[in-house]
């Protein structure tokens, strides 16, 4: 008899401890790769390093801006292709669609989302990067490699795709039949109850799905580094090649350990990209869970 | 008036309609082309030696050998993260859903941060799990990798299953300890059995996420050409055979990436058939 609470005891420990884990893994994160960053933040004043141009480790030259800056072009073209595709394509399967279509969408949006980046970036040197350099560049008369802002763009557009459409389709499906019922009793179109009702009480979600997919678009790394050229360098239009913080730290590994800061300065990158997906994250997440109102 | 009133609505509803079946079209396109161009390339590129042996001399050079110790050492690899995500998950899990009452605000806060952890970036998991092993003196190993992994994949495996956890219904808690049996008990004897089928999909969901993914590992398990378990030596995983093999100059060895990519779909769309499949099977056990 007693043995049995013991077990029970010691049992709730045991998950106790693995609970207070799981609590203090983001805070550890955060505070690891701080540590680890400190060496380069000690030596170089902020402004050099987020302003600076120049990635030289071997002369301890260490700009960040470059791979800031080529982030963010790939994360906006991204963001601004799959926006639009993802929205309507939720609004579509949530309200229009019928229902066998509803309920085979599902697992072809979950395998759309299990497809490994690497596999993605295949793809996207077999086929965007081709559609890019012959036919896009043709038309619009553009000299490029292929390997690209637009390339990077549009094959995360299709990846951070599942995370927006599968978080719209949740926001829209919440919104309660009363208020469509009520909006079209008063004579109003199926569209207009959609544009005017449906989405405008969905829209906090659907922006904090944006959020999310934009958060992953941010970090996501092998795919991006397959299709964007990794030069150095701001890019000044999106058939130039751009160099992606992730695919910096994940292009470096190997000789970070041999130049004096190298690895710190890798690090002070995850760094970054830590925080600004956790930011992201975070924010997206509280709106999300303000709207489902059922708190965890 | 009213007429062109009504017709332009009517006008706008085709046109928006119009551009939600177009862009659902494209979507789903995208998935097609995808699955469509990794089998067309991958297909004649696949022979029986790319998974019968390990990498000869010169193999990245287009001669002779195969993947075998790639794929051998993504199966390790994912298996053992997920195993050890595993047992993170599940009592922490149950911990959450019996053991804390439905409204804690600790559960409230874990469950917050696990959202958030399934939001960083794999790559992210990979320097963190590099610092890691340089605090414990690791190289670049086996064991490293399953770390790095298993931190990856636990908040979704966990997720997935506090989902399910949530489902299981009151009354057979209240039931259980109605005759007598401890919280744990009850957890491992009737909760566990009861989300069983969503306890299983949600470890294959997380290997399948492990199997693929390339970020976290290419620092913490590194590459080699040999099929040989270690916990402490480098491992070859498949997103990273075909990455490099897809990085060299010659069209006989990209052509093999193109082998381990549709390899690697293979396997991930059939971990996520077999968890449709097992979800079905083991429903019908289930106390509704």
């Amino acid at each position: 008899m007693r043995g049995r609470f013991i077990k029970d005891r010691l049992a709730s420990l045991g998950m106790m401890v693995i609970v207070v884990l799981a609590g203090v893994l983001v805070f550890v994160m955060v505070f690891a790769l701080y540590w680890k960053s400190r060496p380069i933040l000690e030596v170089k004043s902020l402004s050099e390093l987020f302003l600076g141009k120049v990635w030289g480790p071997s002369r301890g030259e260490f700009g960040f801006l470059p791979f800031i800056v080529g982030t963010l072009w790939v994360t906006m073209v991204s963001v601004i292709i799959s926006v639009p595709l993802c929205v309507l394509s939720a609004i579509y399967l949530s309200e229009y669609s019928p229902r066998w279509l509803r309920e085979w969408s599902k697992p072809l949006i979950d395998l759309l989302a299990g497809i490994p980046s690497v596999v993605y970036g295949v793809w996207g040197v077999m086929m965007v990067v081709p559609l890019v350099r012959n036919y896009l560049g043709g038309f619009l008369g553009v000299e490029t490699s292929g390997y690209c802002v637009l390339s990077g763009g549009l094959v995360l557009a299709i990846m951070i795709s599942p995370v927006i459409i599968h978080i719209s389709i949740e926001v829209l499906g919440a919104v309660g039949f009363e208020l469509r019922e009520a909006s079209l009793a008063l004579g109003a179109t199926r569209w207009q109850t959609v544009k005017g009702t449906v989405v405008r009480k969905a829209l906090a979600g659907i922006i904090a799905g944006v959020g999310l997919g934009l958060a992953r678009a941010f970090g996501e790394t092998m795919a991006v580094l397959m299709v964007t050229g990794n030069v150095a360098r701001i890019p000044r239009s999106v058939f130039e090649p751009a160099y992606t913080l992730p695919a910096l730290i994940a292009n470096n590994y190997g000789e970070m350990l041999s130049v004096p800061l190298y690895d710190s300065a890798l690090l002070l990158g995850a760094f970054i990209l830590l925080l600004v997906t956790l930011i992201f994250n975070i924010i997206s997440r509280l709106v999300l869970l303000r709207i489902e109102g059922r708190g965890y | 008036m009213i007429l062109s009133g009504r017709f332009w609505r009517r006008v706008e509803e085709r046109f928006f309609l119009g551009l939600m079946i177009f862009s659902c079209g494209v979507i789903f396109l995208g998935l097609v082309l995808i699955l469509l161009d990794i089998f067309i390339k991958g297909l004649p590129a696949l022979s029986w030696s790319m998974i019968s042996q390990a990498p000869k001399g010169g193999f990245y050079l287009g001669k002779e050998g195969g993947v075998l110790n790639a794929i051998i050492g993504s199966l390790v690899l994912a298996g053992g993260a997920s195993l050890i995500a595993f047992f993170l998950s599940l009592p922490l899990v149950l911990f959450l859903n019996i053991y804390l009452k439905r409204t804690s605000g600790i559960s409230a806060f874990i469950r917050f941060s696990l959202d958030v952890l399934w939001g960083v970036p794999s790559i992210v998991y990979g320097a963190f799990g590099f610092t890691l092993m340089l605090f414990f003196g690791l190289k670049a190993s086996l064991l490293g990798g399953m770390i790095a992994v298993s931190l990856l994949i636990f908040p979704i495996m966990s997720r997935a299953m506090d989902e399910v956890m949530r489902m299981a219904p009151r009354e057979l808690l209240e039931a259980s300890y109605s005759v007598g049996t401890t919280r744990f008990e009850t957890g491992i004897k009737i909760v566990l059995r009861q989300t069983f089928p969503g306890i299983i999909t949600a470890v294959l969901i997380a290997f399948g996420r492990g199997i693929g993914d390339a970020a976290s590992v290419i620092f913490t398990a590194g590459y080699s050409d040999h099929i040989s378990i270690s916990l402490f030596r480098p491992v070859a995983t498949l997103p990273l055979a075909i990455f490099y093999q897809l990085g060299t100059p010659f069209p006989e060895v990209q052509d093999r990436a193109y082998a381990c990519s549709l390899i690697l779909t293979m396997i991930i769309i059939l971990i996520s058939v077999l968890t449709r499949f097992l979800t079905k099977k083991f429903q019908k056990y289930i106390v509704r």
